[in-house]
Order: C-alpha cells, then structure tokens, then sequence
C-alpha cells in the first residue's frame, strides 16, 4: 500500500496531478447543481410573497365595503 | 427538412430544454461514472509503469485527455459561435457561455499537469516551447471570451462579440496540434493517432482512452446542468419556470 502510495518516488507530482483533477470535476458539477436550486426556492419564494400580497389585497378590499 | 427545423426549433424553446436536459443529464453521469472509475483503476493500478518514466507516466491519463478536452471545449464554443451569428439561436449562445469556464479549467489542469510532468523529466516545471505557449494562448483565449461576455451588459450583444472572438480564436486550434511537427519542440509529438497505427502499448492506451471518454460525457453533463440553470435563471419570470419551482417546493418538505 505504501509502496502504491509513494508511486516510485514521484508521489509529489503524480498525487497532486489526479487531486487538482478531481477538485476541478467536483467543482464544475456542484455550481450548477446548487445554482438551479437557489433559483427554485427563491422563485418560490416571490410566488408565495405575492400570493400572501395578494390575499392581503383582498382581505382589505372586504373591509372596505 | 422540416421535421429537422421543427427538432431545432423546439431545442431553441426554454421549457422543453429545461426538461430535455433534466432527462439526459442522468444518462451522461451514468455513462461519465461508467467510464470514470474504471479508467481512475487503470490509471493508477491496473497499467504498468513507463520502462523510462516509472510511474511518472501515470499523470499522462489525467494530462492527455484535459488537454484533448481544452481543444474539443473550444471547438465545440467556435461552432455554437458560428450558430449564434448565423441563426441567432439563444441556445447555442447558452452553449457557449457556460463552456468556457470548463474549458478554462481543462486548459489550466493540461498546463500544470503538463507542468508536474515535466519538473520530473525534462528538469523544469515549464519552457517555452510552441506547444506550452500555444496551449497557455488558449487559457488566455477561454479567459478572454470570459472576460468579454461578462462585461458586456446586453446579452445579445455580448453573445455576439463573444462568437466573434470564439470564431477568430481558432486558428490557435491547428497551431497547438501541429506545433510539435511545425517547431523543434521539448514536448513529444504525437502517441495517439486517429489515422493510423499509434506508437503506444494497448496497457496504456486503454486507461488514456476510458479517461478520455470519460472527460467527455463529463463535459457533456456539466452542459446540460449549467445550460438547464441559465435556462432557468434567463425565463425566472416565466410561467414554465414558476410551475418548476412549485411543482419542486411541493415536494419538499415544508
């Protein structure tokens, strides 16, 4: 296992080769994943802002008259 | 002809990409994973070390594909370029706008992959050899079409100075391929040829050839996902868009 580790003496060039790799795969993958569901919730938001707005709205309008 | 204009007029509609794409983008994970975590045992295991290089070699399975990946991610940026100008599809813009990052990012990995290989076997983590500087001319490319279509406000204009520097920015593509036949160069030609017998052992090629496919459905997944969330956040306003997000709110837990 050492041995696979130290990858014959150039482990300080081959791990941080596949690390950066990797990091840049995650990294790619996660933004988009995360951006599409902050836009949901926050449109989900608005929508239940303006249907509370709305309700409001009336609620007044009953009053009125 | 027309069943052809009609596909591409429905890929150009908002809505019917956001669920075309969340139906393939499970698909391109399945097929990048299938080829991925094979290829990741081949890499690092399941091929022999270079009689010369040692286990050195290993980093040419990451090195070799990303920068595969940076020229084919340019490539496919100049022809949605060449749609945008031609047939003004927002889509092919979309395409191209959220390319350019990734290929930034596969430009940088060939660079300083190319760098840590060549600390260990040439004594210097970088020279300036065509191949080297045309390569680091496309980082700066990829940087640039950032740079441009993010400063520009309107997104139509943007998208076409963005096509325009895409399209110009091409001709660095056969410099970079042929500059190690062209110049004298310290890195190698090419091992891997489409015409051809390649000049590398099946032990090696299988591992470069599973990184490489899987580098590419990668790419075609982040598309798909970075394409579905602009989608979305262009036409947040729209009626589609508000039915996804109640439709999804409904499902969560509140």
């Amino acid at each position: 296992m050492n041995e696979f580790f130290s990858m014959g003496g150039y482990a300080a060039f081959v791990w941080p080769s596949y690390g950066l790799g990797l990091v840049i795969l995650i990294a790619h993958i996660a933004a988009p994943t995360m951006r599409r569901r902050r836009l949901l919730s926050e449109i989900a938001r608005c929508l239940r802002r303006e249907a509370r707005a709305a309700a409001k709205a009336e609620s007044n309008e009953g009053s009125k008259a | 002809m027309n069943r052809f204009v009609a596909w591409f007029h429905r890929w150009g509609s908002p809505k019917h990409f956001y669920d075309m794409s969340g139906r393939w983008a499970p698909w391109m994970a399945a097929l990048f994973f299938l080829t991925f975590i094979p290829g990741l045992y081949y890499s690092l295991i399941g091929s022999p070390p270079d009689y010369q290089q040692g286990e050195s070699a290993r980093i040419m399975y990451i090195h070799v594909p990303a920068a595969w990946m940076s020229m084919f991610i340019y490539g496919v940026m100049a022809l949605a370029g060449a749609i945008t100008l031609i047939w003004k599809m927002k889509m092919a813009d979309i395409v191209a706008q959220v390319s350019a990052p990734i290929g930034a990012s596969f430009t940088f990995l060939a660079l300083v992959t190319g760098s840590l290989w060549g600390k260990p076997m040439w004594g210097a983590y970088w020279v300036w050899d065509a191949r080297l500087t045309s390569e680091l001319i496309l980082l700066f490319l990829f940087l640039g079409y950032i740079a441009l279509t993010t400063s520009i406000d309107d997104k139509r204009t943007a998208a076409r100075a963005g096509a325009v520097l895409a399209l110009v920015g091409v001709v660095n593509l056969p410099i970079i391929h042929y500059s190690v036949e062209w110049w004298s160069t310290l890195h190698q030609p090419s091992t891997v040829k489409v015409m051809g017998k390649s000049a590398i052992h099946l032990s090696m090629l299988i591992p470069l050839l599973l990184m490489s496919f899987a580098f590419k459905f990668y790419y075609a997944w982040v598309v798909l996902s970075s394409a579905r969330a602009e989608v979305l956040d262009r036409d947040k306003n729209a009626k589609w868009a508000a039915d996804v997000a109640q439709a999804q709110a409904g499902e969560m837990p509140s």
